[in-house]
């Protein structure tokens, strides 16, 4: 009976050692790092146990900044992606023979390395040579300084975020534009309601549920951005930081100013906003299983 | 007044697909621009009005970019850290998510919540004492460092157990009374049950393995270590203006899994729906 009881945890000992060296241990260790003052890594010395990081972190302008930016991009990002997402899942699921062929192109941005992409988005804002200035002239627009002007920035990482999470969103609304029951079109089509009633009354209510979540997974994704940043300003985060997010603050004080226990503190702050939106997916997610 | 309805279908339908076609335009672009730039010469590159395509494609771009740069380093260490992180996660992932779904012991419950709750944590949370583990362990620039750490994945555990749930019990105890072992049982009904399932979940992998950026940059330091996205990044700092080998050396990286893309998106699609509707 006892061989018997604990031969899961034989099977489970590979992921359990696993999660406690490099998740469980971590995480501790992060908490506790956040409340030691001039922690060093290299050879664990800290000259004072307290709130010292966090009132570093909350005095710095540039995290302040980051907060700010991470949050323009969480309110830009977001609902734009989300529109657009359903948009075109909606159109590509009315499609019968090419369904498969847009499926396949719109995925492809969530497959690809976003700094290998980030590097060619940043050719195309190039304010010289780039596509995008290009195109615009077209339109008669100046060439915008998109990489060189801190109040372009943004606007160009926002751009570039928004076509990269767009596939993502398209995805699982048509996974759930499957879910719901032809009868309902059918009969929407027989009482002749026009399209956009069908839209509004059938296919948003019908996908509320998905579109709560993809809105939720997009802001935790948005509150990590890091690798988009990264590339788009090559290993900058844009002019004047003006494109500073959390994450890239944390990286930031940690790899390159060593001040480890401002990023802890700075990466537990991180924690507590992904841990108030995890619990807001597991409410909605709960009570589409009921 | 039916005419009218029938011209304004059309016009719906004509709509429709120039939308979808813009949008297709919008999504391609980026990856169009980077195979077009990657084979042009540096005077079609800041021509004005920029031409679509190279007049002669520069296939030679490829060679100078390859030859700039030790890729071929680059691209033999993507393939063995990815190799072996799928490699590792698909081990630990059956296991576990076979003890989850089949076998009874002390505490399970507690410990699947305990997995489960650790989705909570961002990643980008563990990577500073991750970082000072790996010091610790005097694992810097090394395979380890970029392999050990991601063998295991809450998340695909999560996942596959909920398939192998799906498996009939009464399979398992048929086995059991022809004394079948577990471990037995696992190998020879489970996985070849859930090959699909398993399928998928390596190909994410992969595709994630491949693309990882920040950790292998981290934790390595010389050259032989770099892993392709590391070495993308040090190329591009130090091709300066070659704007044509950097986005040849950007094909290099993204071009395999674009191709592993669109032979096998049936499982890739597909895994990442039931991630995602189910996560």
């Amino acid at each position: 009976m006892d061989k018997k009881s604990f031969k899961g945890y034989l099977y489970l000992l590979p992921s359990i050692i696993i999660m406690v060296c490099f998740t469980l241990y971590p995480l501790v260790r992060a908490i506790i790092m956040s409340f030691l003052g001039d922690y060093s890594i290299i050879n664990d010395s800290y000259n004072s146990i307290g709130f010292e990081n966090y009132k570093a972190l909350f005095s710095d302008p540039d995290f302040g900044k980051s907060l700010i930016n991470t949050a323009i991009y969480v309110v830009c990002v977001v609902p734009a992606s989300i529109i657009l997402s359903l948009l075109f899942a909606v159109l590509i699921n009315s499609c019968k023979k090419l369904k498969a062929l847009f499926q396949t192109i719109y995925f492809l941005p969530y497959v690809t390395s976003v700094i290998a992409i980030g590097i060619v988005w940043r050719w195309m804002f190039n304010s010289n040579y780039g596509l995008i200035n290009y195109v615009l002239s077209i339109f008669g627009v100046e060439p915008i300084q998109w990489l060189n002007l801190p109040e372009y920035a943004m606007p160009a990482l926002i751009i570039f975020a928004i076509w990269k999470s767009m596939a993502f969103n398209i995805l699982i609304f048509l996974a759930g534009l499957q879910t719901i029951p032809e009868d309902l079109y059918r009969a929407a089509r027989i009482d002749s309601t026009p399209r956009l009633r069908v839209f509004t009354r059938i296919t948003v209510p019908s996908l509320a549920p998905m579109i709560v979540y993809s809105s939720v997974i997009g802001m935790i994704g948005a509150f990590k951005v890091y690798n988009e940043v990264f590339s788009l300003f090559q290993g900058k985060a844009g002019p004047a930081n003006s494109a500073m997010t959390i994450v890239y603050y944390i990286y930031d004080k940690f790899y390159n100013s060593y001040k480890y226990g401002v990023a802890a503190a700075g990466s537990v702050v991180l924690f507590l906003i992904i841990l108030a939106l995890t619990q807001i997916q597991l409410k909605v997610t709960g009570g589409r299983k009921k | 007044m039916k005419s009218n309805r029938k011209i304004a279908n059309i016009i719906a339908e004509v709509l429709k697909y120039v939308i979808l076609i813009a949008g297709s335009v919008f999504t391609i672009l980026p990856f169009v621009w980077m195979i077009s730039s990657s084979l042009k010469t540096p005077a079609e590159l800041v021509q004005v009005p920029p031409a679509l395509f190279p007049e002669v494609p520069q296939w030679l771009n490829y060679k100078s970019a390859w030859e700039a740069a030790p890729f071929a380093r680059y691209l033999v260490n993507t393939i063995i850290v990815t190799i072996c992180t799928t490699a590792g996660v698909l081990v630990t992932t059956v296991l576990s998510a076979f003890a989850f779904s089949r076998l009874n012991f002390p505490g399970k419950k507690t410990v699947f919540s305990l997995f489960l709750a650790t989705l909570m944590i961002p990643g980008e949370m563990l990577i500073i004492t991750n970082y000072e583990t790996i010091i610790k362990l005097k694992w810097i620039d090394s395979y380890r460092a970029m392999i050990v750490p991601w063998i295991s994945s809450a998340f695909y555990i999560y996942l596959l157990t909920r398939f192998f749930m799906q498996v009939p019990e009464s399979l398992y105890l048929a086995a059991k009374v022809d004394k079948c072992s577990d471990f037995k049982y696992m190998i020879k009904i489970m996985v070849p049950m859930n090959k699909q399932a398993i399928f998928s979940i390596a190909i994410l992998n992969i595709i994630s393995s491949w693309n990882a950026f920040l950790w292998p940059l981290l934790v390595t330091n010389s050259q032989e270590m770099r892993v392709l996205s590391n070495g993308l990044v040090r190329f591009q700092t130090e091709a300066g203006s070659s704007t044509e080998l950097i986005m040849a050396a950007s094909c290099i990286l993204v071009m395999p899994i674009i191709i592993i893309y669109l032979f096998l998106r049936k499982y890739i699609i597909e895994g990442v729906t039931r991630s995602g509707l189910k996560g």
